[in-house]
C-alpha cells in the first residue's frame, strides 16, 4: 500500500483490463515498433520525413477522442473545434512574442490551455445540464462550424490581435515553427528530423500516459458510466465530473494537434474547423476501433496514409471513400476493424467482441 | 412614421428568422421526436431539395410543382436510405448517428464530383415592396406562410390521418403497436422518409434565395440543430415555440450587431438554455424536468 502513489505503481497500470495487449510479447512489439521509429529517418530523405510528422499531428485528436468516445461513450463530433481555437491561438500569441527564448513552447502550452480551458467551460454546461449521448454531439458539431464560420468573417484589417491578423478564409500564416533555444543558435525545428523526434517523443509519451490513466481508478469509472451512466451513478460515482474530466483531457489533446499542426505548417485556416474536417477524426477513430487507446492509434495511421494516398492519385473521390468506410465500418465492424478481424485468431477479442456487441 | 416602420423591419425580420428556423428544422425534428435519430445528412437532405426544384425549374415547371418535386424526391432518397442502412441500426442509436454522417460525406463530395461547384440559380420571384425606407421581399412573406402552413399540415398528419395514429402510437410502446398488427417497420421508414421530404421542401422553397454549391446544407444544420436541441422531442410543444422564441434572439442580434452575430448569439443562448432544460421546451411544458 504503500507504493500506491508511487510512479512504480502508476507503471504497474501500463497493462490492465481497459487496454489491450499485455505481457513480454506485447511490449516487445511495442519496443520494436519505437525503435523502427527512430531508425526511419536514417534511411530516409530529410523532407519525406518532416512530411511525414504531419501523420502524427493528428493522432494525439485521435487518442482524446478515443477518449472521450470510445472510453466515456460521450459523442463529441467538434473536438475540431479546440484544434483550430488551440491553432489559433498558438499563431497569435507565438506572431506577437516572438521565437526567442523557447516562448513558442511557452505558446505552445498557453495554447493548449485555452483549448482545455474552453472545454472546460463548453463542458460544464453541457455534461452538468445532462446533455444526453445525442445533444452533445450535435451541439459540439455547432459549435466548430459556428467557430469555422466566424474565423472565416475575418479577413478585413479590424480582425487583428496585436500584431498578428487573422485573415479571415484564406487562413492564418507566418507564425513560427517551434523553436528550442540553444546556446549558440537556436534549433528552429522545422518539418525535418529533429521535429520528427520530438512529435514521436510527446507521441510515445501520450500514448503510455493515457494507457495509465484509462487502467486506473479514473478510467475504470469512465468505462463503468459508458456501460451504464446510471448504475455508476447509483454507486456514489459524480459522473458528470468524470465525463468533464476526460472531455477536457481529449480536447486539450485536440488542441495539441492544432498547435503541432500550425506550428509544423506555419498555416491554419478556418476550413481546419468545417463539416469534413470535423468528421475525419470521427472516421479514423471508428475504423480503427475506438474503445482502444491500441487500435485508435494504429487505425488513424492506417486512414490517415490512404487519405493522403487518395488525395494524391483522385483527390476528389477522397472524402467520398471516407465517407463509405465510416458507413461499411459502422455497420459491419462497430468494434473497429482490428478488433473484428483480430477476433478471428484470438479467443479473448471474441469475447470482447461478444460483450461490446450487447 | 418612423417608429412603425422600424416595427414593421424587425416584425418581418423575426418572421424571417422563424420561418428559417420552423423549415430548416421540422424535418430533423420529426425524425428526432419518433426515432431518437439525429439525422446528420439533414444538411443533404436540404441540397437534394434545392437541386431537383431548381433543376425543375429550369426544365420549364411552375415554381411550385417544383418545389413539392423536390421534397418528393429527397422523401424517396429517404426512404431508400432507411431502407438499406439506417433500418439495421435501431438497436445502436448513437451508431445511427454516425452513419448518417458518413452518407452526408458521401452525398456532399458525390454532388460535387458529378455535379460540379455550382449550379446556376432561378432567381428570387415575386420582385419586393417598401415600407418607410426599406425595401422587402415577397418571397419571404410566402416563405412565413409556407412555415406555418407546414406546421399546420403537420398537426393535421400526426392527428388526423391513419398514419399519425399509427405512428404516435409506435413511437410510445413499440412493441404493444407491433402486437396489435401495426407494421412498425413500414411506419419508421414512411416518418424517415417524412422528415427527409421536409428537409426537401426546405430546400426547394430557399432554392431561389441561395447560390447552389454543394456545401449549402451547411448554411441550415446549425440552425435546425439549434432549434431542436432546445425544443427537444416534441415537434408542436417544443420546435415551434422555440423556432419563435430561437426567432426573436436572432432577429434583434442580427439588426443590433449583423447575421454572424445572430447565429452565436443562437448557439450561446442554445448551450445556456440547456444547462437550465435538458429536455428543451418540450420537457419544461410537459413538467417533466429532471
Amino acid at each position: 500500500m504503500a507504493l500506491r502513489n508511487s510512479p512504480i505503481a502508476a507503471l504497474r497500470l501500463l497493462e490492465g483490463p481497459q487496454t489491450l495487449g499485455k505481457g513480454p510479447g506485447f511490449w516487445g512489439g511495442f519496443t520494436t515498433i519505437v525503435a523502427l521509429a527512430c531508425l526511419y529517418p536514417l534511411f530516409a530523405d530529410g523532407y519525406d520525413v518532416g512530411n511525414n510528422v504531419y501523420f502524427f499531428n493528428w493522432t494525439f485528436m485521435a487518442l482524446g477522442l478515443s477518449l472521450i468516445w470510445g472510453y466515456g461513450g460521450a459523442l463529441s463530433f467538434g473536438q475540431t473545434a479546440f484544434f483550430g481555437v488551440a491553432g489559433y491561438a498558438y499563431g497569435v500569441l507565438t506572431i506577437n512574442l516572438g521565437d526567442a527564448y523557447g516562448l513558442t513552447f511557452v505558446s505552445l502550452i498557453a495554447a493548449v490551455g485555452l483549448s482545455a480551458l474552453f472545454a472546460g467551460v463548453l463542458g460544464y454546461f453541457l455534461f452538468f445540464g445532462r446533455i444526453s449521448g445525442v445533444f452533445l454531439g450535435i451541439v459540439t458539431l455547432s459549435v466548430t462550424l459556428v467557430l469555422e464560420r466566424f474565423m472565416s468573417q475575418t479577413a478585413g484589417p479590424e480582425w487583428a490581435i496585436g500584431s498578428a491578423r487573422l485573415n479571415g478564409f484564406n487562413g492564418m500564416g507566418g507564425m513560427p515553427s517551434l523553436t528550442i533555444p540553444w546556446p549558440g543558435g537556436d534549433i528552429v525545428l522545422f518539418p525535418d528530423v529533429a521535429l520528427y523526434y520530438l512529435t514521436l517523443a510527446m507521441l510515445v509519451v501520450v500514448y503510455l500516459a493515457l494507457r495509465i490513466l484509462v487502467n486506473s481508478r479514473f478510467g475504470n469509472v469512465l468505462v463503468a458510466i459508458r456501460e451504464n451512466p446510471q448504475r455508476a451513478e447509483m454507486l456514489g460515482y459524480d459522473i458528470r465530473r468524470y465525463q468533464l474530466g476526460a472531455f477536457v483531457i481529449g480536447s486539450g489533446l485536440a488542441g495539441l494537434s492544432g498547435v503541432l499542426y500550425t506550428a509544423w505548417g506555419n498555416y491554419i485556416t478556418p476550413s481546419s474547423m468545417g463539416m469534413s474536417a470535423a468528421a475525419l477524426p470521427v472516421v479514423w477513430v471508428a475504423v480503427g476501433g475506438r474503445s482502444d487507446l491500441t487500435t485508435t492509434l494504429f487505425g488513424t495511421l492506417l486512414v490517415l496514409a490512404g487519405f493522403q494516398y487518395l488525395t494524391i492519385y483522385g483527390s476528389q473521390y477522397a472524402l467520398v471513400v471516407m465517407g463509405v468506410l465510416l458507413v461499411v465500418t459502422i455497420l459491419a465492424a462497430p468494434s473497429g476493424i482490428f478488433i473484428t478481424v483480430g477476433s478471428l485468431f484470438s479467443k479473448g477479442l471474441r469475447r470482447r467482441l461478444k460483450r461490446e456487441s450487447v | 412614421m418612423d417608429v412603425l416602420s422600424g416595427l414593421f423591419s424587425f416584425l418581418y425580420q423575426t418572421g424571417d428568422a422563424f420561418a428559417f428556423l420552423v423549415l430548416s428544422a421540422c424535418g430533423l425534428a420529426v425524425i428526432f421526436g419518433m426515432m431518437g435519430i439525429i439525422n446528420l445528412a439533414h444538411g443533404e437532405f436540404i441540397l437534394c431539395g434545392a437541386y431537383v426544384t431548381t433543376s425543375a425549374v429550369q426544365m420549364g415547371l411552375p415554381l411550385p410543382i417544383a418545389i413539392l418535386a423536390g421534397a418528393l424526391v429527397a422523401g424517396l432518397v429517404g426512404m431508400l436510405l432507411e431502407r438499406t442502412i439506417i433500418r439495421h441500426l435501431y438497436s445502436r442509436p448513437l451508431d445511427s448517428i454516425v452513419v448518417t454522417w458518413g452518407i452526408s460525406m458521401i452525398a456532399t463530395q458525390g454532388t460535387l464530383i458529378l455535379l460540379g461547384s455550382t449550379m446556376p440559380g432561378t432567381g428570387t420571384p415575386f420582385g419586393s415592396f417598401t415600407v418607410g425606407d426599406y425595401g422587402y421581399s415577397v418571397y419571404r412573406l410566402v416563405l412565413m406562410l409556407a412555415a406555418v402552413a407546414t406546421l399546420a399540415v403537420l398537426w393535421l398528419i400526426f392527428t388526423r390521418t391513419r398514419f399519425g395514429i399509427l405512428a404516435r402510437a409506435t413511437i410510445q410502446v413499440p412493441h404493444i403497436a407491433e402486437a396489435l398488427g401495426v407494421n412498425t417497420s413500414l411506419i419508421y421508414s414512411l416518418t424517415f422518409g417524412l422528415g427527409a421530404a421536409l428537409a426537401g421542401l426546405c430546400g426547394g422553397l430557399y432554392a431561389p434565395t441561395m447560390t447552389l454549391v454543394p456545401t449549402m446544407g451547411a448554411a441550415f444544420v446549425v440552425e435546425a440543430f439549434v432549434t431542436v436541441v432546445v425544443g427537444g422531442a416534441d415537434i408542436f410543444l417544443g420546435t415551434a415555440p422555440a423556432a419563435a422564441i430561437l426567432a426573436v434572439v436572432k432577429a434583434g442580434l442580427t439588426s443590433w450587431q449583423g447575421q454572424l452575430a445572430g447565429q452565436i448569439g443562437l448557439l450561446v443562448a442554445v448551450i445556456v438554455v440547456i444547462r437550465i432544460l435538458p429536455r428543451g421546451l418540450t420537457g419544461f411544458i410537459l413538467r417533466e424536468r429532471a
